[in-house]
């Protein structure tokens, strides 16, 4: 008789969702499901609002990457405005969303996942969170915990409020950048880069005990989408995108991300509040993308800071054409923060960082406008459209976390094909599932536009729903 | 429709003739036009106000001024009751912080001010309100309405989402401006702020744009176009100096 497992909550991953698998009569998984249980509906009510509130009520979406939505929603709001924001502010911006990027990563690596990759995906349940990790590895969780500290210090130095801070307004920023706060910030740096070194060093020496993981952790082709810099190189902040395919070969170039409507398509699913964006000339769900850390770095040609360069080259040496694993989006993360804190270290030395320049004023001078940065999980959309009073008519986000619904979904069944073959519940086989999940580092808040850290329940039902066995984390 | 404000005469001469009485135990002196508010901030006493505001007519319509007389049961607004010889005022007591507080859980519960999205975050007599008085949450259900927002005139935007009804604009504007664009429409919880025969802000004929209205307007309820969250703050002190310009010519 077949059985369904249900693992609800999901775990250690920002947001509420569960997952069921569907085992056949002869105990073999044939289908696996990956549900979104909040809703959100920011789209709906902001109908109505002025557009210049867009950036801050926007960023309410979520406490994790509040500056990520700032970007995108400001970027937006500038395209109504019909501006080209100062050159400072454009830096200014950049650096807060490198700043975001860096805590939201170490976030996911460190607090999320380490105490998967560092004390096992089979050890004790009740010892495998970050305060695990402090009692084995206290080097690694200091680490995790200085990483995030400096992205958060950033934003706050920055935009005197480390999380949802209003200092992203459309126009650019509303405040420029002292000479104290800029050396500062610079004054951390040289931490930060012994930290990355060696957990970048220490991830890659590990990846040979992963071998089982990687083959089956959300392995297979698809298409990777991500923003890069007008010569191909990493970019989060502004830029256009770039597709390319299982076989790294660009399949979409320098598209004006303004054109998105164009390229994706939104599919809704009967069993989540997350919807499916697709690759649209591919049809759905032949059309599946992923985004975010790994997409980013199958997508450029290299990275236009030396240190992370050199590791990207590395990384993509791992396969031929694109990296497909997505159990390497943990190391493509810990190369982000390394570029990140490069990047940062870059434009904080810019002549022109300190000018007091910094915010284009102007009225409403289109009805429409889109945009898109890169948020730390992949490719962030906000389009707006506004009345002729500016007040908004209609909104679309299109949030990273969504892209990668479709991988997602395909992942966890990969993964529970792989680890689960018998009718009973191993703890460390529905971690591996719940893992391909933590990979990905989805943010469910953000994409059904909660909170929690709740008790892992796992359920065995028959096919008629009958509770069959039920364990408690 | 409330009673139509029109611009202020000059003010009659104040009197001369004075009356003791005490606030929260301290002996005082106040003229016999004096309000208990005036008095009891003459004498560095505070007492908490919302429609209140220095160079306007007091209305009495928020009720936070509240205040207890001895030998009455009832309580008297301080901005509009006038001293009395022998009066014995309390501006601070159990009975009056539990209704000022309700007050402000109802204001509050009463339209959407979303504070940590509004345009006058961190410069909001509302919200100052809600700190002094240790608001931190609502007991009463929020009526969460649905209200529009006029911005349909080219420098300023009205948002009745985060109105307190306090009727600052309606004053400042027939008292001082002397347009009387503004007034309020409805009754209750029904009433709203308009702008002419309830039509369009930007639509108004009667209105000179000067802006006094969003600068006395104590929240995020009437604010200039453009300012992003937390960038609307506003200037309320050019109303005395208005009035007593004013003041000063018509001698």
């Amino acid at each position: 008789m077949g059985k369904t497992i249900t693992i609800d909550p999901v775990t250690r991953i920002e947001g509420h969702s569960k997952i069921t698998l569907k085992l056949d009569d002869a105990g073999h998984v044939s289908d696996a499901r990956f549900h979104v249980t909040q809703f959100r509906g920011f789209e709906k009510f902001c109908e109505g609002r002025p557009f210049y509130e867009m950036p801050a009520l926007m960023a309410r979406i979520c406490g994790i990457c509040p500056v990520s939505h700032l970007v995108a929603s400001a970027k937006a709001c500038d395209a109504i405005l019909a501006v080209k924001i100062p050159e400072t502010a454009a830096m200014l911006r950049q650096v807060l969303n490198l700043a975001q990027m860096i805590q939201s990563h170490a976030l996911s690596y460190f607090y999320l996942s380490s105490p998967d990759l560092l004390l096992g995906f089979d050890s004790d349940p009740a010892k495998r969170n970050i305060f695990g990790v402090l009692e084995k590895n206290p080097q690694d969780a200091r680490d995790g915990v200085r990483l995030r500290r400096f992205g958060q210090q950033v934003i706050e130095t920055l935009a005197d409020k480390r999380i949802h801070p209003a200092w992203l307004v459309p126009g650019g920023v509303d405040q420029a950048l002292t000479a104290d706060k800029r050396d500062l910030v610079l004054s951390w740096l040289p931490e930060c880069y012994e930290i990355v070194g060696r957990t970048l060093e220490r991830t890659k020496q590990s990846l040979e005990g992963f071998r089982e993981e990687i083959r089956t952790f959300a392995n297979f082709p698809s298409l990777f989408m991500g923003l890069t810099t007008a010569d191909d190189k990493l970019e989060m902040t502004d830029g256009v995108l770039r597709i390319v395919d299982a076989n790294g070969k660009v399949v979409v170039d320098n598209a004006d991300p303004s054109t998105y409507r164009e390229l994706i398509g939104e599919a809704v699913e009967p069993d989540s509040y997350l919807k499916s964006p697709y690759f649209k000339p591919a049809g759905y769900p032949g059309g599946m993308l992923r985004v975010g850390p790994l997409a980013r770095m199958n997508v450029i040609d290299g990275i236009d800071t030396p240190r992370a360069n050199e590791e990207w080259a590395e990384f993509r040496s791992l396969e031929r054409g694109a990296v497909l694993s997505s159990f390497h989006y943990h190391y493509a993360r810990l190369i982000e923060i390394l570029f990140g804190l490069e990047k940062i270290d870059q434009l904080l030395h810019h002549p022109a960082i300190l000018s007091k320049q910094v915010r284009a004023h102007a009225r409403p001078n289109n009805f429409e406008g889109i945009g898109v940065s890169e948020a730390p999980r992949g490719t962030l959309i906000h389009h707006y459209r506004i009345d002729e009073n500016g007040l908004i008519e209609w909104a679309n986000l299109i949030i990273a976390t969504g892209f990668n619904n479709l991988a997602m979904n395909r992942g966890i069944l990969q993964a529970a094909r792989h680890y689960i073959s018998s009718q009973e519940i191993h703890e460390g086989m529905l971690n591996r599932v719940e893992a391909v999940i933590r990979s990905f580092d989805p943010c469910l808040s953000c994409s059904t536009h909660a909170v929690g850290a709740m008790p892992l329940v796992v359920e065995l039902r028959d096919a008629g729903g009958r509770l069959l066995d039920r364990k408690a984390r | 429709m409330s009673s139509r404000p029109s611009a202020k005469p000059a003010a009659p001469a104040p009197s001369s003739k004075v009356k003791t009485l005490t606030i929260d135990d301290r002996l005082v002196s106040a003229r016999e036009d004096e309000s208990i508010l005036d008095a009891a901030r003459d004498n560095g006493i505070q007492i908490p106000t919302l429609c209140n505001l220095d160079g306007l007519t007091p209305v009495g319509a928020c009720r936070l001024c509240m205040v207890e007389v001895k030998g009455s049961s009832r309580l008297f607004a301080s901005c509009v009751t006038m001293v009395g010889e022998g009066m014995e005022v309390v501006t601070d007591s159990e009975r009056l912080q539990k209704y000022r507080k309700t007050i402000v859980e109802l204001l509050f519960s009463e339209r959407n001010h979303v504070c940590a999205v509004c345009v006058s975050n961190g410069h909001c007599e509302l919200q100052n309100l809600a700190q002094l008085l240790g608001v931190t949450h609502l007991t009463v259900p929020y009526l969460n309405p649905k209200l529009p927002v006029d911005a349909s005139h080219e420098r300023f935007v009205n948002d009745h989402n985060r109105c307190v009804l306090c009727q600052r604009c309606v004053r400042v504007c027939g008292e001082v401006e002397g347009a009387h664009t503004w007034d309020i429409n409805g009754r209750g919880i029904g009433a709203r702020v308009i702008t002419d025969l309830n039509q369009p802000w930007g639509s108004s004929e009667t209105c000179t744009g000067c802006g006094k209205c969003v600068q006395v307007c104590p929240t995020g309820a009437l604010t200039e176009k453009g300012k992003s969250v937390r960038e609307m703050s506003k200037r309320t002190r050019f109303l005395p100096y208005l009035t007593m310009m004013r003041e000063d010519r018509s001698e």
